[in-house]
């Protein structure tokens, strides 16, 4: 059955609260700043948002519904995504047809996380079953070990290079640069990238995200609420989401975006030649790769070759990540899956400032996330179209 | 990689390291392969209704949600995927014992699974699985070498997750025990440091023969019995002891009823109040040397009877002794767990020893002891079954307990 579209739903009101390497503040700390950028942004009180969505890993003993209790909002509408980096697509498809069919008129999307000295570390040792009994037992808590060896048979299949990891990490700190909010403030060259340390090889140290404090957010409402409050927004064009796909693969080689992409495109009307600037998702550059080959930028085993005759600077061929992804800009936990989102609304709707593609009104934001084993578990992407800059 | 040599003196200004312990969290289905790890065994789980292997333990299966989960033996061979060397692991048990290797491995079982990965495993080679108890004492994965018998000794990873008695220094309780020259024998083969026994009661006549001649090995008195004797030894030998292998014993015969009171408390003061005592003040020094370098404080080690899992009638007193003993030991292994120091209980059948000395045959002699300890030893166990007898009544357990218990009567 052809899906069908979101029609007059719109995104509009971006917002990112300013991250922080540590915070002594608390997760609905950093919640609230998001619900109250949001509300300004939309010149509504925050009481007028009848969906809240939200994802974190850091709110417990806090879940979605307590949160209302504490920020006075009365949704008709609750939804919560701990869920990582997939978290920001979950949110948007399913806040986008609860307003499509009218459970639910504005809907909050936000993520929100804190990062105490010790909250990373928490966070691993209490991260999933599979990885309780069999990945942080051998020293393998957090994703670098994990991320390791996917990474270094991507490498032997692919031919994929620490070059290629390079040229994506440098391009993205020039686009930090530009971005205030980025947390890294120091030029990359190819060179310091090469010569990094090693973590886990092939993962070295600037393969590596920096955990942060931060929120992510944004609203979904219908196009007629966004026109009577005068807000630029950005249709949802298109969107896929697949959980475990490919659970046959010895070793993850393509997430899956690679089984629903003819549908993303269909569903948005484009093809990959029609997208004007792309945010994947950065926790290790040839995660950005493995984009772009299930994605269709170019065919699989082939982003190496792409990745040299390209260039990923906001005004590059092929803007990338303009806002530093989470490699320079840090990695808000669950909300590493809404800063593309968030980037790409920016973007079309021409609010993106220095960081702004000219020209751009078609954007793909894509998320990846929850390393349960021995494999990322969630993918999804989404299509936005904007009137752009 | 170079064998391991014998650790030099220690230097007196450096502070001993803490003991620190790998993540020891699992879920409770983990622990079905804890319980093989601890015997030795590679059993994995496996769908009972569709046959399908499966890796993590999960509560249904992924290919027909059925809920029978049975642990099965699997085949041990697997072919690397991938490898990668965590140079700053998170967790700071790894990072004290960085590079630590591990790798993502094709059972031939069909799951995937991450490993501990020897040092020359890479992707595309075969590697022979184990499951092992960690410091941690829960089961993990070692993959290593393919052929069967290659010694992993070189590799720190595996010696991390044994008591090899190589370069170690052991206390035999007592050396008036059946086992005791055999265990003496084969502890020197195996490289041991120092090979001390116990003497209780030393104005009585006691031949140590050859014993003595060989490297490293001596006699010094200790009466588990003794408070005094207890201390002094703790305070001349507490931090000079890695593996202790506890032979004390005390067996007489007699039923429930007929059975003398005496003999019997006799028997729970040598199996259970002497080692007790020889645990309260030796084995803190041992917890606090857990990680003290590759030949740091690593096992103790219990020679018990296979009644005290399955109290023989004839056997009455006795069999409570042991069964006391071995309820003992599950609390002592729990202390002894903070220094990541093991404890092997070693379960016997009739023995060798002169009070056995009518029972029929098959016996286990010193040397069937004395190989399955250093055997459990080195490869980190927590049980074994020594003998034929044992090995019998460990398998009829499993099958019924209530007929082990009627068919006892018979003896």
């Amino acid at each position: 059955m052809a899906r069908r579209g979101y029609e007059d739903v719109v995104l509009t009101v971006p917002v990112t609260v300013p991250y922080q390497r540590y915070s002594v503040e608390s997760t609905a700390w950093w919640a609230g700043r998001a619900l109250a950028a949001l509300a300004a942004g939309a010149g509504m009180s925050h009481r007028d948002f009848d969906g809240f969505s939200f994802a974190s890993f850091s709110a417990a003993p806090d879940s979605a519904i307590g949160l209302t209790q504490h920020f006075g909002l009365s949704p008709r509408f609750l939804d919560f995504v701990p869920l990582g980096g997939v978290a920001g697509v979950v949110s948007l498809r399913r806040a986008a047809r609860a307003v499509q069919m009218g459970d639910a008129d504005v809907v909050a999307c936000v993520a929100a996380e804190t990062n105490g000295v010790h909250t990373f570390r928490y966070g691993l040792e209490n991260f999933s079953r599979f990885s309780q009994d069999a990945v942080y037992p051998y020293g393998a808590g957090g994703p670098n070990v994990s991320f390791a060896l996917i990474c270094q048979n991507y490498m032997a299949q692919t031919g994929a290079t620490r070059e290629d990891f390079g040229k994506l990490c440098v391009a993205m700190r020039d686009n930090a640069l530009k971005n205030p909010n980025a947390l890294m403030k120091k030029p990359l060259t190819l060179a310091q990238y090469l010569d990094a340390r090693a973590i886990a090889p092939p993962i070295h140290l600037f393969d590596c995200v920096m955990p942060c404090a931060g929120a992510e957010a944004f609203l979904v409402m219908r196009e007629e609420t966004a026109k009577a409050q005068g807000l630029p927004y950005a249709h949802l064009l298109g969107s896929i989401e697949r959980h475990n796909a490919f659970a046959e693969d010895p070793v993850q080689m393509r997430g899956g975006w690679a089984k629903d992409m003819p549908e993303l495109y269909a569903m948005a009307g484009t093809t990959p030649a029609g997208i004007d600037v792309v945010n994947t998702y950065d926790d290790y550059p040839f995660v950005c790769m493995m984009q772009f080959e299930d994605l269709g930028f170019c065919k699989k085993g082939e982003a190496s070759d792409f990745v040299q005759a390209h260039d990923f600077t906001i005004a590059g061929d092929f803007p990338h990540n303009t806002c530093g992804g989470q490699l320079s800009a840090g990695q808000a936990g669950c909300g590493g899956g809404h800063m593309g989102i968030v980037e790409v609304l920016r973007q079309v709707t021409g609010q993106a400032g220095p960081t702004q593609v000219s020209g751009a009104k078609r954007g793909l934001a894509s998320g990846f996330g929850m390393i349960n084993f021995d494999r990322g578990l969630g993918s999804g992407a989404v299509i936005l179209g904007g009137e752009g800059a | 990689m170079a064998p391991l040599q014998p650790p030099r003196r220690k230097d007196p200004l450096k502070r001993t390291p803490l003991p620190l312990l790998p993540p020891g969290q699992r879920s409770r289905a983990a622990h079905h392969l804890t319980a093989a790890a601890a015997e030795g065994r590679f059993a994995l789980p496996r769908c009972a209704a569709c046959g399908t292997f499966h890796f993590p333990v999960r509560e249904a299966c992924p290919d027909c949600l059925s809920a029978r989960i049975e642990m099965v033996e699997a085949p041990e061979g697997a072919t690397v995927l991938s490898q990668t060397t965590a140079e700053v692991p998170a967790d700071n048990y790894f990072r004290e014992r960085a590079p630590w290797r591990v790798g993502l491995v094709k059972m031939d079982a069909g799951p995937t699974a991450l490993v501990h990965l020897h040092p020359e495993g890479i992707a595309g080679s075969r590697v022979r699985l184990v499951l092992m108890l960690d410091r941690a004492e829960q089961a993990v994965l070692y993959a290593g070498p393919e052929q069967k018998g290659a010694d992993p000794m070189t590799d720190p990873q595996w010696r991390e997750m044994t008591a090899d008695p190589l370069h170690r220094r052991v206390l035999i309780t007592d050396a008036r025990s059946f086992a005791a020259p055999a265990l003496v024998k084969a502890l020197v083969e195996a490289g041991a440091r120092e090979v001390r026994l116990g003497l209780p009661e030393a104005w009585k006549p006691f031949a140590a023969g050859k014993l003595t001649a060989l490297p490293g090995v001596s006699v010094v008195p200790l009466d588990l019995g003794s408070e005094r004797s207890v201390a002094d030894h703790a305070r001349d030998y507490g931090g000079k002891t890695e593996i202790v292998i506890n032979t004390a014993d005390h067996m007489r015969p007699g039923g429930a009823l007929g059975g003398s009171i005496t003999a019997t408390r006799d028997a729970m003061e040598a199996v259970v109040f002497g080692p007790m005592r020889l645990a309260q003040a030796l084995a803190p020094a041992m917890i606090g040397r857990g990680a003290d370098g590759p030949t740091g404080a690593a096992a103790w080690v219990n020679l018990l009877s296979v009644h005290a899992l399955a109290p023989s009638p004839a056997l009455a007193g006795w069999s409570a002794a042991q069964a006391a003993a071995l309820a003992w030991s599950h609390s002592l292994r729990a202390d002894l767990a903070q220094g990541g120091v093991k404890l092997l209980n070693l379960f016997c059948g009739p023995t060798d020893s002169d009070w056995f000395q009518t029972w029929p045959q098959p016996r286990v002699g010193g040397s069937a002891v004395a190989t399955a300890a250093v055997s459990g030893l080195k490869r980190g166990l927590e049980e074994m079954f020594v003998g034929d007898v044992a090995k019998d009544i460990q398998a009829r357990l499993a099958a019924n307990p209530k007929a082990v218990e009627r068919e006892m009567r018979q003896g």
